[in-house]
């Protein structure tokens, strides 16, 4: 149990942070160096051990998901809740739920963590469940090569004592199985009709998927349209209505329900689940819908082709104005080369409205070689966004934003709008 | 009229990465606006060779895409050597770069060989060089680009050096040199990607291959203020 001492002064740096505004792992970091053990001994009480979730696209909408799930099912389930998924995030929002003692009120958790984090995190804590969504070209700065991030979820995988479920549609994230012995893998996966929706990082060039025999699917996505979709589930099929927007999110759902289905076993509840998967809204930036102006406003997170490729083709651009903020910060991705991956030839039709961020002209530039026509260029992401609804007061507006352009843009929003505040 | 120029893209399927992509849209959009017309010939393992080139472009790939493609372009490399020697342009990026060169010694000691069009070999290290960076040429100006290679290449005799080295890492960590020349073929570490930022590498090649293909060029003016923009930006951002 770790001692009260460094509890106590954990939450006192946690609450001096808050004041001061912002920095959600830094009294992570606090108890990090006072007491690197903290994680693991406040983990390791809890009865239904450690889930983690990790990939490239989707961990936090997903992560969100089965909290939701495994809470319809009675459990009391402790997450890293803001985003902040390296291992101070997992400290910093441990201090935030652990009373004055150093106890946990939860029966499992459920983190969501980067994947070189994740392999660290492992190493310190095993742990019982993994889920592992897909591998893919992002952040390349950091992690150098696609192979090299695969061989990082390899690594979470066998590291896990019970139970890991896989993306039965990514190539490398399915080969994965092969070199475990002693673990329970089940997958998640895809109707023949949808796969054409995920071409894989490498079926990205050729454009056509190769339909490969594949393992059976323990929950597989048959049918999505706009927000209903249909689960298969142990060869039964489930039709329902979903909070969730863009394909992605509504095949991570699938990711959810096997996972839930992994760590539930025997007492598994499909109507449970299926209900509290309908009332899941996306996270923060992922599809978040807001209301500026009496018009919706959407923000959508892109952080890598595949991702903005699929955010391209899960909404729709007609009657909708269109905003582009792309900023080259280090947890953007310094590399301005993967625009170059995404083809933007579904706004052609109706333009662009509006181009923003440190790269706006990079972006600019991308559009003008799909003859995508932009209306207005602004690097201030402040301007822009004003100029944005200015212009398009009558009509729903959709951001597609990197992740520190998406955390200016929410910031600004606030100042005009209701925006969900994430501690 | 319509005056069509042949683009041979090497291993789409298996060596493109980091936007090499890019490239490939840059030379058809710019043919087009140029007011020809560009034919994409995708070349992958197998493939019949194509009977004719005009402009030979290929790009990066993770190892395992370099081991897939290996011996297939040991197959073609007399064919592209032939194409090379006629002053067909062609630009190779990262892993092709490398290949197109004398070999590839990995960092465990595992030799691939080249097909030599370019005298420079290439040795596996630990170290990756990484970042934006920006290189000169006297033909080019300023070219902006981004890299992202661990493999070092070092040129030989018969190869000049593309560009040099203003600010980050280029061939390897010893000297300046940034890419390599023979005849019209460019071999270099630039992503970003590399032709979209520097439109005058890209009218250049069209140029020699229209020129070569038709004897006679008559290029149009072309909109470039979004790329002088991205340039200025570019130039001023961090490693």
């Amino acid at each position: 149990m770790p001692h009260p001492f460094i509890v106590l002064m954990g939450k006192a740096v946690r609450y001096a942070a808050r004041l001061r505004g912002g920095g959600s792992a830094l009294p992570g970091l606090f108890v990090e160096k006072i007491d690197p053990d903290f994680i693991k001994k406040t983990l390791a009480q809890l009865p239904k051990g450690v889930v983690v979730i990790s990939g490239t696209n989707g961990k936090t909408t997903t992560t969100k998901m089965v909290v939701s799930l495994l809470e319809a099912h009675g459990l009391r389930v402790f997450t890293n809740r803001t985003g902040s998924n390296f291992t101070r995030g997992v400290a910093a929002a441990l201090l935030k739920d652990v009373d004055m003692k150093g106890q946990l009120e939860a029966d499992i958790a459920v983190l969501e963590l980067d994947e070189a984090h994740a392999v660290k995190f492992v190493a310190a804590v095993q742990p019982r469940y993994s889920l592992l969504l897909n591998v893919m070209r992002d952040q390349l700065d950091r992690f150098g090569e696609i192979d090299a991030t695969a061989n990082m979820l390899a690594k979470i995988a066998s590291m896990t004592s019970q139970a890991v479920v896989l993306n039965r549609e990514d190539p490398r994230v399915r080969r994965i199985a092969t070199a475990l012995q002693t673990q329970q893998v089940s997958y998640f996966g895809l109707g023949d009709d949808l796969l054409h929706h995920f071409p894989s990082d490498d079926d990205m060039r050729s454009r056509t998927v190769k339909t490969i025999k594949r393992p059976e699917a323990s929950v597989a996505l048959t049918k999505h349209q706009d927000n209903h979709a249909t689960f298969m589930i142990d060869g039964r099929t489930y039709d329902t209505d979903l909070k969730l927007n863009g394909i992605y999110n509504v095949f991570n759902a699938s990711a959810a329900i096997a996972l839930t289905k992994a760590v539930m076993a025997n007492e598994f509840d499909v109507a449970k689940t299926i209900a509290a998967l309908a009332t899941v809204t996306p996270a923060f930036g992922r599809g978040e819908l807001m209301t500026v102006g009496g018009q919706p406003l959407e923000l959508v997170l892109v952080k890598n082709p595949s991702g903005f490729r699929l955010g391209l083709k899960s909404f729709e651009p007609e009657g909708w104005a269109t905003m582009i903020a792309i900023n080259d910060d280090y947890a953007d991705g310094r590399d301005m080369s993967w625009l170059w991956d995404v083809e933007f030839d579904t706004l052609a039709s109706v333009g662009v409205s509006q181009v923003s961020g440190v790269r706006c002209y990079d972006m600019a530039l991308r559009l003008q070689y799909d003859e995508v026509a932009v209306a207005h260029i602004e690097p201030e992401l402040s301007i822009a966004l004003r100029q944005f609804i200015d212009h398009n007061r009558d009509t729903p507006k959709r951001i597609y934003c990197t992740y520190t352009a998406m955390l200016g843009i929410r910031k600004e929003l606030a100042k005009i709008t209701k925006v969900e505040v994430i501690s | 009229m319509s005056q069509p120029i042949h683009i041979l893209q090497l291993y789409p399927n298996d060596m493109n990465i980091y936007g090499d992509q890019g490239n490939v849209l840059v030379l058809q959009r710019r043919l087009q606006w140029h007011g020809y017309e560009p034919v994409v010939i995708e070349y992958n393992v197998g493939d019949p060779f194509p009977s004719h080139v005009d402009i030979v472009i290929g790009g990066g790939g993770q190892d395992s895409g370099q081991e897939k493609i290996h011996a297939d372009l040991l197959k073609i490399g007399p064919q592209l050597k032939q194409l090379a020697e006629d002053g067909t342009p062609m630009l190779l990026v990262c892993g092709l770069y490398q290949l197109f060169g004398n070999f590839f010694k990995t960092s465990q000691e595992k030799t691939l060989q080249g097909i030599g069009i370019l005298d420079v070999e290439t040795h596996g290290t630990n170290e990756r060089l990484i970042g934006n960076i920006i290189t000169r040429n006297d033909e080019f100006g300023d070219i902006i680009g981004y890299e992202n290679h661990s493999g070092q290449t070092f040129l030989g005799e018969g190869v000049e050096p593309f560009a040099t080295v203003v600010k980050g890492a280029g061939n390897n960590s010893r000297d300046l040199h940034e890419g390599a020349r023979y005849k019209n073929v460019i071999g270099t570490y630039l992503h970003g990607s590399v032709l979209p930022k520097n439109p005058r590498i890209a009218d250049a090649m069209i140029e020699l291959a229209v020129t070569k293909r038709y004897s006679d060029y008559t290029p149009h003016v072309i909109d470039d203020l979004f790329t002088d923009l991205a340039r200025s930006v570019a130039m001023d951002r961090p490693r």
